[in-house]
């Protein structure tokens, strides 16, 4: 379902006020989970400063939480807002792929 | 009984541990089950069956060995599974509500998915270990593990944490089964085989000529014996159905109790006594030979002692037989209006094998006879093959001992040469095999009848003539002799004119 909903909509270029609702998964303070806190906190305080909320959680501490946001990989950075739903994965340390994958240009 | 023995003892000694999976006939070929606390492979084409093994895998676990299972779905949905498999009589509602099984279902969706650096699949793990401690699970599924593949495109990094994962699983002393698809170089579409190094099995599905033959291979199973053939199988709806060559009636205790052919003359022949309850019957023959006669006695002999019959009728409708049978003093319908005999006739091209093989053990089921015909076998070769329907007589059979019920089969020969195999091949399940033959000689045609084999008594080796009359079925042991000096050599031998002639004096 979110599958369809995520391909008949736009992509949000950052148009101004939209708020970004975003949730980290960790798993405990492993070097790439540390590593993606790091990334995702500078690349939001850079991008996105003002607009967004960001919750770190750890699979462990909320595991049902996890399964219901299907969380595979660690870490995984879910955009629930705004649509579509996007999962980045991985330690965000490639800068431009995060940005792509949140719909924000690097230029914001 | 003494190989069967034999197995059994070699598969004590081997030193590795395996669990049943109550599979059928699954455990008969691999000795005992899978790999204990190991994973094991299981791959094929789509539709080959992978996720009924699996599931019934699981299934049988929690009902028949007390072990919980988890099923991590990477492709269907709990709705999905459920639904699915309900059709095949499998609860999956109620054994999740039983905790003896959880299902997850686990969703990549490619699309969704962006990849940004390293990462690991401490999330699968996580949802594994939660899932498995809140069921005490003692065996797991995996399907398909291929999944991930498509969702993520890091294969090397994927690989390095399937290995992980597969070590993860056997710290756990969890019985796995992973499915995987079938690959085009290498066996597994992504070399799954590398990572599973204990039990690897092969399913194919292949289509000819509209038949679909199912095939189980065991292509490696480390530390342990096992068939080294391809197996056929069925998916019946209750689940697979797997068939060894040695057959499975092995392990039933032999009945000493002895029961009526329903023809005096042929209880004669066969010790004195008739059929050995519990046993299969099989009476071949061309048209004409008088096998429906044979099993229509043979079922109004067990209404007779007050049994209840069950005749399964692939060529004639119900209507039909009972009048042919009264034209030779059998009254059939008496029977079935006192609720001892049921006739149920279909057309065999009416479903597949599975559905009949299922139609067929429901009717046992509910009607509880003591005594089964089914007149005749052969028309089944336009919906499956030779093997298929080896598989499925075998496994009918053997539903039926295990139940104590005597079954008579009839096989029409010679007809194609294909249809002859068919009878030979359950032949090793047969315990009793008669055959009928029709002699032309000048002007007279004369039915004759002889006992190929019949296990665990001293049966006649004679020809015996058979006399279909309105007072019934007479059969005449040695009514007909062979030439003097010449002890009949075969079967295939035709009678000699001398011989009948001899006859027609005494």
């Amino acid at each position: 379902m979110k599958k369809k909903r995520a391909r008949h909509e736009e992509e949000n270029n950052g148009t101004g006020g939209e708020e970004f609702v975003l949730r980290l998964y960790v798993s405990g303070a492993t070097p790439q989970s540390t590593l993606a806190i790091v990334n995702v906190k500078k690349i939001c305080e850079n991008h996105l400063y003002g607009r967004y909320s960001l919750e770190v959680i750890d699979i462990y501490q909320e595991l049902d939480l996890a399964r219901r946001d299907q969380v595979i990989a660690v870490p995984t950075l879910i955009k629930r807002s705004p649509h579509p739903l996007r999962r980045l994965i991985g330690d965000m340390s490639n800068t431009d792929r995060v940005l792509d994958g949140l719909g924000v240009s690097p230029s914001e | 009984m003494a190989k069967a023995k034999s197995a059994a003892d070699t598969f004590k000694q081997t030193a590795l541990p395996k669990v049943p999976t109550g599979i059928y006939g699954f455990d008969e070929i691999t000795a005992g089950g899978l790999p204990k606390g190991r994973p094991t492979l299981v791959f094929g084409v789509a539709g080959s069956g992978k996720t009924v093994f699996a599931m019934e895998f699981l299934v049988r676990g929690a009902l028949q060995y007390n072990e919980p299972g988890v099923y991590m779905a990477f492709e269907e949905g709990v709705d999905d599974l459920t639904d699915n498999f309900r059709s095949m009589g499998f609860d999956l509602e109620g054994l999740r509500a039983r905790k003896q099984l959880v299902i997850d279902h686990v969703l990549l969706d490619r699309g969704e998915i962006r990849e940004t650096g390293e990462y690991n699949l401490e999330g699968l793990f996580a949802r594994i270990d939660q899932a498995t401690q809140s069921a005490g699970a003692k065996r797991i599924v995996l399907d398909s593990i291929g999944a991930l593949f498509f969702g993520l495109s890091d294969a090397a990094l994927l690989r390095a944490e399937l290995r992980r994962l597969f070590r993860w699983l056997k710290d756990r002393n969890l019985t796995a089964v992973v499915t995987g698809e079938r690959g085009s170089g290498t066996l597994t579409r992504h070399g799954l085989e590398e990572y599973v190094s204990d039990c690897v099995i092969l399913l194919d599905h292949r289509v000819n000529e509209q038949v679909s033959t199912r095939r189980l291979r065991v292509v490696k199973y480390r530390g342990s014996t096992h068939g080294q053939n391809e197996y056929p199988f069925l998916l019946t709806p209750k689940g697979v159905s797997i068939i060894t060559v040695t057959g499975l009636a092995l392990e039933y205790k032999a009945q000493a109790e002895r029961i009526s052919s329903g023809i005096a003359g042929l209880d004669t022949m066969l010790g004195g006594k008739g059929y050995f309850r519990g046993s299969t019957v099989l009476v071949s023959g061309t048209a004409g030979t008088g096998k429906t006669s044979l099993a229509s006695a043979f079922a109004a002999a067990a209404c007779r002692r007050g049994e209840g019959s069950l005749y399964f009728a692939f060529e004639e409708s119900a209507s039909h037989l009972s009048r042919n049978m009264r034209s030779i003093g059998i009254d059939l319908e008496r029977w079935a209006n006192k609720g001892l005999l049921l006739i149920r006739a279909v057309r065999p091209t009416r479903y597949g094998l599975e559905a009949h093989l299922l139609e067929m053990e429901d009717l046992v089921a509910e009607f509880k006879p003591s005594v089964v015909v089914v007149d005749p076998l052969t028309p089944f070769g336009p919906i499956g093959t030779l093997i298929d329907i080896q598989v499925m007589l075998t496994r009918l059979i053997d539903f039926l001992r295990s139940n104590r019920i005597t079954v008579l089969l009839t096989a029409l020969t010679p007809g194609s040469p294909a249809l002859e195999e068919t009878a030979a091949g359950v032949s090793s399940v047969i315990d009793t095999w008669i055959t009928l033959r029709e002699l032309e000689v000048g002007q007279e045609r004369t039915r004759t009848l002889h006992i190929l084999k019949s296990r665990g008594m001293a049966h006649s080796m004679r020809l015996a003539k058979v006399i279909l009359s309105d007072r019934g079925v007479e059969v005449l042991d040695g009514a007909i002799r062979a030439p003097e000096g010449k002890a009949s050599r075969s079967r295939d031998v035709p009678m000699r004119r001398r011989s009948l002639e001899e006859a027609r004096e005494t």
